[in-house]
């Protein structure tokens, strides 16, 4: 692996890129992103937000209607894929399933003109890395499908690709080995000092795996951070509600001071909330607050913090967490979420409680 | 377990045997699968396997001769056709009785023509003689020895008595000899003379020609597969239908229009000169031979070959493709390695159909093949429809069910047919 | 519901339509050569016949391979065919293997206007108790006046001079009329071909003539081939029957001229087979009596160029029905077409038809 002496430079590098498959309307809207060599950044979104036609333009298999993408500084929109030097693994893994799991890593070292005795070394390595290193003479249909995955990563990294690419790898798994699988293939990743571009539309994964995350959707980067400040701060109400749980109170921005605004929410109820993304007074907003910063009681709360008054509808107990449905201000899908304690306490429904919370974690963003 | 009796055999919970009891219960849903099935097996068995067998039977069969001459046949059993001379006169006499009661019934002409498939002139010399014989008072005119001798010289050469006593006989393996341009004589098998030796060449050209016409189906039909499978719904579904619109046109109205086109007054050869490529004099033979056949079966059997090759080409994921060039190929690499590994199921079905329906194709052949472009089918034809050997036809016909089968056989222990995809 | 009503009311319609079929109106089956010649039987005989009496003709065109199918016919039992149109020879091999009818042409067919019982007025034609003499026609060569150059062709051996008329010829796929000519361009005299055709030499001397024309000649299996290779100017010359070539010249009017030399006089006529049924049986004679009557035989010469085989006729024999002019000059009987010509020994064919004819298919496919 090369060394980190560039770790700030640019490695990879879109630069007001542009996609359009019909001519009238564009899929990727004006994206600008650059990572460091050895990130792995995630981009998130929902089917449709352009994500995967990102990662396509970068492989090679799309080209850009307008804009650069470039690698280590030089522009790759007129090399062919096959000469990007890019690794991928594909959603369905698409091992070739003609060939068993050893000459399929061979594959790219085969194209590559490396000798023979080279390549067996480089792909018992390879297999090895990914503790697969008993199935080379297998097919890829005798493999489930964990085993399968781990080759897919194997034969994307055997020829020792700067910049891999993994186009939802991990969507085909069940829960528990997805979750196994996160682990190892950002151990290796780190282990290589890869660089890596993960698309997937699953949050969890998006968090737990990356240095950076990018929130696609609609056609552009709505947010691009590190999984804690995406979480903690989202910058619009997409990001919030697509990251992780949340609840939204609307309402109407009366004043904005000393970094505080004061929203009306629409039952006529003030708040005060962190003007996230409200300029001015008088613009509508969207209040967001997550499920576990809400508190019942007083003494938890910051002093002076508003409090609403809210109505229990419904209490479910999940073991390690209690969830507690209510209704806040016209919303009936308000949820608080309280970790098991001793001393918490369990609501009944019908229980009318006053809840509040910090104003910081209180967001007011764009309606 | 409570279950089980003595011989710790499992029982159900109201104590029978439970192999018995799933036995009922599954008999039930057999017989309703068999009644299910039952129309399209009665249709088999009836349309295919009788008449395949019919077949089978007709090529070893040869009842003629000892039906219509059985006094003769009797009688030549004492004779030594090897001795070189000429029968004695009792055996004249049963063949005079056989030849005027053959003749009363018309049936003579029957076993002339038998006769003539193995010695050239016995359809005449049976039709003469038997005019001859319908006069013959049987109990006075003896001896007929001399009589059956004027009534056609044939007679009195050993020639003919030795055929017949050859093939006298209710079963024969005559007509699998003459496929394989032999023939049964009383020294046993030997092969025809060199201006009657055709039916092994007509098979090797059969054999090379279907050849030909399925790498020309494969060479022409995986472009077409591959865009079928590859480009958008859109106009992959119009070009499905330039696909299958020759299904839907009459064979008969196909073949001709080849021949419109290449015939020597033709379309192809007008544009040719046109173009200044060809002389005015030096037209190009393109019909009646064994180019117009190929072409025409070609464009006949194209849809067989590209439909199977298509449902496979469609199980085949871009992303192969993809993962090949991400992983450093070449397209044309990502292709031979990756791609067409995986369409060969499809070209080896496309190509099964296509080998075993040309070997067996007759009516194209027949209209645009000419002297030299027709196939061993064609002279089963001719065996049925002209000359009435149907012996021969069977024999041949069983000849092209083994050559298929023994194809098939080769195919699956060199492929497998389970790597033979007619779809997903 | 729905559903299963039209399918009962499609079935009885079906149904009904097809006893309707079987029962109201009476249909037979007749084969002929089809072309120009079924044509003219259809406007002669069929047409007329069937407003006189409401029976439906069917056309079938396997005359070429009648002898064949009715031998298959009767091996499997199953005759659908009324009545054939066959020539001399056949009729007569047909009638030796009993699956043609013999037939009283005295009783069974029509006297000539003035009285003459059938037999005397086809008179040598009968050369068969199954046969029912229509028309005497000849195998001719047509050539393209275009393809022969200064020197159009005047004897039957231009079909194997390929020196001065090169190109291709299209000749019958068949012994019949081949073999002859073949001998007869060998420098055979015309007495002596039947005879040498009787012997296994004979035969091979004719195929042996014919292996030097082989690689020119495309092989015709229906009568309308060579008129359409001519047309198409695909051949130079070609053999077919005198009235296709007329069709071609007079109806047509392609560049193509008749050869009248060394063409094979032949008979063509009906047999009946036998085994139908006594009802299909009457039928049958009742149509065969009719289209073989003095006037109807007349009748067809105004469509097609074949003379008839009544001496009654011939008197009638008029103007082409839609063309105008004159038939009388375009028959092979007519005597400045007969200078040259050759009698084919229906006989010899009869008895010999099997023999030569697999020979020649052998040699054929070598």
């Amino acid at each position: 692996m090369k060394s980190k002496t560039s770790e700030n430079d640019a490695f990879v590098t879109f630069d007001r890129v542009q996609k359009s498959y019909d001519g009238l309307s564009l899929v990727v809207k004006d994206l600008n992103l650059s990572m460091p060599r050895g990130e792995f950044l995630t981009m998130l979104g929902p089917s449709g937000s352009g994500k995967t036609t990102c990662l396509m333009m970068l492989a090679g298999f799309e080209t850009a209607t307008h804009g650069d993408i470039m690698l280590d500084g030089t522009s790759i929109n007129n090399i062919p894929p096959h000469k990007r030097g890019i690794g991928m693994v594909f959603q369905n893994y698409a091992l070739f399933p003609h060939m068993t799991v050893a000459e399929n890593l061979a594959f790219p070292l085969e194209v590559r003109k490396i000798g023979k005795s080279e390549r067996e070394a480089k792909v018992k390595r390879a297999l090895e890395m990914v503790q697969m290193g008993d199935f080379g003479g297998r097919r890829p249909a005798q493999l489930s499908g964990g085993q399968q995955q781990r080759v897919a990563l194997a034969r994307a990294l055997v020829f020792e690709a700067e910049l891999v690419l993994m186009d939802e790898p991990l969507g085909a798994l069940d829960k528990q080995l997805r979750e196994h699988m996160q682990f190892e293939i950002k151990r290796i990743a780190e282990n290589l000092g890869i660089t890596v571009v993960y698309v997937t539309h699953d949050q969890t994964e998006a968090l737990t795996m990356s240095d950076r995350v990018a929130v696609f959707n609609d056609g552009r980067i709505q947010q691009l951070a590190p999984p804690a400040e995406l979480y903690e701060s989202p910058q619009n109400s997409f990001v919030a509600q697509f990251i992780g749980e949340n609840n939204t109170l609307d309402g109407l921005v009366k004043e904005i001071s000393n970094g505080m605004a004061l929203v009306q929410l629409d039952d006529g109820k003030m708040i005060n909330c962190n003007p996230v993304n409200v300029t001015k007074a008088g613009e509508r907003t969207r209040v967001s607050i997550r499920p576990e910063r809400v508190e019942f009681s007083k003494d938890r709360m910051e002093p002076g913090a508003h409090t609403l008054t809210a109505e229990v509808l419904e209490f479910i107990y999940m073991g390690d967490m209690f969830r507690t449905r209510l209704r806040v201000a016209g919303n009936d899908n308000f949820i608080v979420k309280t970790r098991n304690a001793p001393n918490q306490v369990q609501l009944e429904p019908g229980a009318h409680v006053e809840i509040g919370w910090l104003p910081s974690d209180c967001r007011a963003l764009d309606a | 377990m409570s279950y089980t009796n003595e011989d710790g055999a499992m029982l159900t919970a109201d104590g029978q045997p439970l192999k018995r009891s799933l036995a009922t219960a599954l008999r039930r849903q057999k017989i309703r699968a068999l009644l299910l099935i039952s129309p399209l097996l009665i249709f088999v068995l009836i349309t295919f396997l009788f008449p395949i067998g019919s077949m089978l039977f007709r090529s070893v069969e040869n009842h003629i001769v000892a039906e219509i001459l059985p006094d003769t046949v009797v009688a030549l059993a004492t004779w030594d056709g090897k001795s070189g001379e000429l029968p004695d006169e009792s055996i004249y006499a049963a063949f005079a009785g056989d030849i005027q009661r053959a003749a009363i019934t018309k049936s003579h002409t029957r076993v002339g023509l038998r006769l003539n498939y193995e010695k050239s002139g016995s359809a005449s010399l049976f039709k003469k003689t038997a005019r001859q014989a319908k006069k013959w008072d049987l109990e006075t005119d003896a001896p007929f020895k001399e009589k059956l001798i004027a009534a056609h010289k044939g007679w009195g050469e050993v020639e003919i008595w030795q055929t017949l006593k050859t093939h006298s006989s209710r079963y024969t393996a005559g007509y699998f000899l003459n496929a394989v341009d032999m023939r049964k004589t009383q020294d046993g098998p030997e092969f025809q003379p060199e201006n009657r030796q055709i039916l092994i060449k007509l098979f090797q050209r059969t054999l090379i020609m279907s050849l030909l016409i399925t790498l020309a189906c494969i060479t022409l039909g995986y472009p077409v597969a591959w865009l079928l499978a590859n480009l958008p719904r859109r106009q992959s579904n119009l070009l499905m239908i330039l696909v299958l619109l020759p299904f839907w046109t009459s064979l008969l109205v196909r073949t001709s229009a080849w021949k419109v086109m290449l015939q020597q007054q033709g379309v192809i050869n007008d544009i040719l000169v046109a173009l200044g490529m060809v002389e005015e004099t030096g037209r190009l033979i393109m019909i009646n031979n064994q180019f117009g056949t190929i072409v025409a079966m070609t464009h006949i059997l194209l849809p067989f070959m590209i439909l199977p090759m298509y449902s496979v080409m469609q199980t085949i994921q871009p992303t192969y493709l993809q993962a090949a060039k991400s992983l450093g190929a070449t397209n044309w690499t990502a292709f031979w390695r990756v791609y067409f590994p995986q369409s060969v199921p499809g070209i080896g079905a496309g190509s099964i159909l296509v080998f075993i329906l040309s070997i067996g194709y007759y009516i194209t052949p027949e209209i645009v093949g000419g002297n030299k472009g027709v196939f061993i089918s064609n002279r089963i034809a001719y065996h049925i429809f002209q000359s009435m050997n149907w012996g021969l036809a069977a024999a041949l016909g069983t000849i092209l069910l083994a050559i298929v089968l023994i194809l098939y056989w080769a195919y699956d222990k060199v492929v497998g047919i389970d790597n033979v995809k007619l779809g997903g | 519901m729905k559903f299963t009503k039209t399918v009962l009311v499609t079935v009885a319609l079906s149904l009904s339509t097809g006893l309707a079929s079987a029962g109201a109106h009476e249909e037979m089956t007749i084969v002929s050569w089809g072309g120009a010649y079924s044509k003219s039987q259809l406007k002669a005989y069929h047409e007329p016949y069937t407003a006189m009496t409401g029976v439906t003709i069917i056309n079938d065109e396997s005359a070429g391979t009648a002898v064949a199918k009715l031998r298959a016919m009767k091996e499997a039992g199953n005759l659908t065919w009324d009545v054939v149109d066959v020539e001399a020879g056949p009729a007569m091999q047909l009638c030796d293997e009993g699956l043609a009818m013999e037939i009283d042409h005295d009783t069974m067919l029509a006297a000539a206007p003035d009285g003459t019982p059938a037999s005397e007025d086809f008179g040598s034609f009968i050369v068969s108790p199954c046969f029912i003499p229509q028309i005497v026609y000849s195998y001719t060569v047509g050539y393209r006046n275009d393809m022969v150059g200064s020197t159009p062709p005047t004897s039957i051996c231009a079909i194997f001079d390929t020196e001065t008329y090169p190109g291709k010829r299209s000749l019958k796929k068949g012994a019949l009329s081949n073999m002859e000519w073949a001998l007869l361009c060998d420098g055979v005299a015309k007495a002596d071909i039947y005879p040498m055709l009787e012997t296994a030499e004979g035969q091979d001397q004719a195929l042996a003539k014919l292996d030097t024309i082989k690689d020119d000649v495309i092989w015709w299996s229906a009568g309308a081939d060579t008129p359409q290779l001519l047309a198409d100017g695909e051949v130079v010359m070609g053999s077919t029957f005198n009235g296709r070539l007329f069709a071609l010249i007079e109806e047509q009017k392609q560049p193509v001229s008749m050869l009248w030399d060394g063409q094979i006089y032949d008979l063509d006529g009906w047999i009946i087979p036998t085994g139908l049924s006594p009802e299909r049986q009457a039928r049958a004679l009742d149509y065969v009596k009719f289209a073989t009557d003095t006037q109807r035989l007349a009748d067809q010469s105004k469509w097609i160029s074949y003379g008839p085989t009544r001496a009654s006729s011939a008197p009638l024999v008029d103007k082409h029905a839609e063309l105008g002019i004159a038939m009388a000059p375009h028959m092979p009987t007519d005597p400045a077409n007969s200078n040259n010509t050759f009698l084919m020994n229906y006989a010899f064919w009869a008895d010999y038809k099997d023999d030569v004819e697999s020979k020649f298919q052998a040699w054929l496919a070598k």
